[in-house]
């Protein structure tokens, strides 16, 4: 199956069939910052996916991949903004 | 998986309630936990007039589509930030929701381009002056939003900051013991002083992944990208610990959150407590008449020095 990720956008062909935790758990992704979408619908955890499915996967947590470097003046600049 | 209520196909899970949902009954999840939210911070009443701060990103599209579908008066108001490409998508689906969505509840959007004020886009004008992007766009974006308010007479402004904001802003002010951020993390911030908009976030009983679902199953069009300069944030960090231990664990983001504003609500009037230390530092800015602790509130200072360095 085709699964569409973003941050950065790239598409990654997966073998099915397979549910969609697993799926998630293959591609190292925590269930709770994800949504995954088959064709046009939601789908649960449970569902199972298979070759040939449009599958996107759409992070949930605003902004891109976390860098681990970071200085405390930014994070107190941050957080009293917010 | 089953809709726990009317036990049709399930689109949606939520470990943190023990439920899965369709997504009617979804829908009727979210309009509840919003319901909730007002209702027991004491926001906004169905007359009062809302304004939404509305940025193009799923939580506060989807904020303002849950008030106008439950009959509140919620105009929007979008800042382009001329942040280049992100900037003008942005600004895409916010005007598209606004005319497809928002118009046939008689809602209008307001709009306020920082290009147009200070002469540059905010990345630009960050560099100029010599101040985080994140920062000068904070308080730009602070300014507008209470000016509007003030100058339009809107009863209170609503901004979209999600459970997982909250969480996270919570995790990193224990983290540093930011003590004294502690009393405005509350999701209802009182008119304090004259000139300060009333501030409420009706969004804080509900999870990101919640409202990206939300916008999904609705048909909002969204921005997925977030805002470029936002990448290496420090709060995106705190945002993904405390997902992996909600994965493991359902329920923890709420626990600690909402278990800070029992603890808050119980320790002493916090609204009056927070009023009276306003009022006894604020004073209107000579130069804009908006609260401020200097004698030229920031914004006004970041313009006057923008004035002097952008070129023209």
């Amino acid at each position: 199956m085709q699964v569409q990720l973003s941050h950065p956008a790239r598409t990654v062909e997966v073998k099915g069939p397979k549910k969609v935790k697993d799926l998630l758990r293959e591609l190292n992704l925590v269930v709770e910052a994800h949504l995954v979408i088959k064709g046009d619908d939601l789908v649960t955890e449970d569902e199972m996916l298979y070759d040939g499915d449009q599958i996107e996967v759409r992070p949930v947590i605003s902004g891109g991949s976390p860098r681990f470097t970071f200085h405390v003046s930014r994070a107190k600049n941050e957080l009293h903004q917010m | 998986m089953n809709c726990t209520k009317c036990k049709t196909k399930a689109v949606i899970g939520l470990p943190r309630h023990n439920a899965a949902f369709c997504k009617g009954c979804f829908n009727g999840f979210v309009h509840d936990q919003v319901a909730r939210a007002i209702k027991s911070e004491k926001m906004f009443g169905k007359e009062d007039r809302i304004l939404v701060a509305v940025s193009g990103g799923k939580d506060s599209l989807a904020l303002w589509d849950i008030l106008l579908k439950m009959g509140y008066r919620a105009d929007g108001l979008y800042v382009d930030l001329g942040i280049g490409a992100y900037s003008e998508q942005s600004h895409t689906k916010v005007t598209k929701f606004a005319e497809a969505v928002a118009a046939s509840h008689g809602a209008t959007l307001h709009l306020h381009t920082v290009e147009q004020e200070a002469g540059a886009g905010i990345k630009e004008l960050a560099q100029l002056i010599h101040r985080p992007t994140c920062s000068t766009c904070g308080t730009i974006k602070r300014y507008q939003f209470n000016r509007v308010a003030i100058e339009q007479n809107y009863d209170v402004m609503a901004t979209g900051h999600n459970l997982d904001d909250e969480a996270a802003r919570l995790l990193g002010n224990v983290l540093h013991w930011q003590e004294e951020y502690l009393d405005k993390q509350g999701p209802s911030l009182p008119a304090s002083v004259a000139g300060f908009a009333k501030k409420v976030k009706p969004l804080y009983r509900l999870s990101e992944r919640e409202l990206a679902a939300y916008a999904v199953l609705n048909r909002i069009d969204y921005i997925v990208e977030e805002c470029p300069m936002a990448k290496g944030s420090k709060m995106l960090q705190y945002k993904e610990v405390l997902n992996r231990l909600e994965t493991e664990s359902p329920g923890t983001k709420q626990t600690f959150y909402w278990g800070f504003l029992e603890k808050q609500s119980k320790k002493q009037p916090t609204a009056t407590t927070m009023t009276e230390k306003d009022r006894a530092v604020l004073h209107p800015c000579a130069s804009c008449s908006q609260p401020t602790t200097a004698e030229i509130c920031s914004y006004c200072k970041m313009m006057a020095r923008a004035k002097t360095v952008v070129p023209r």
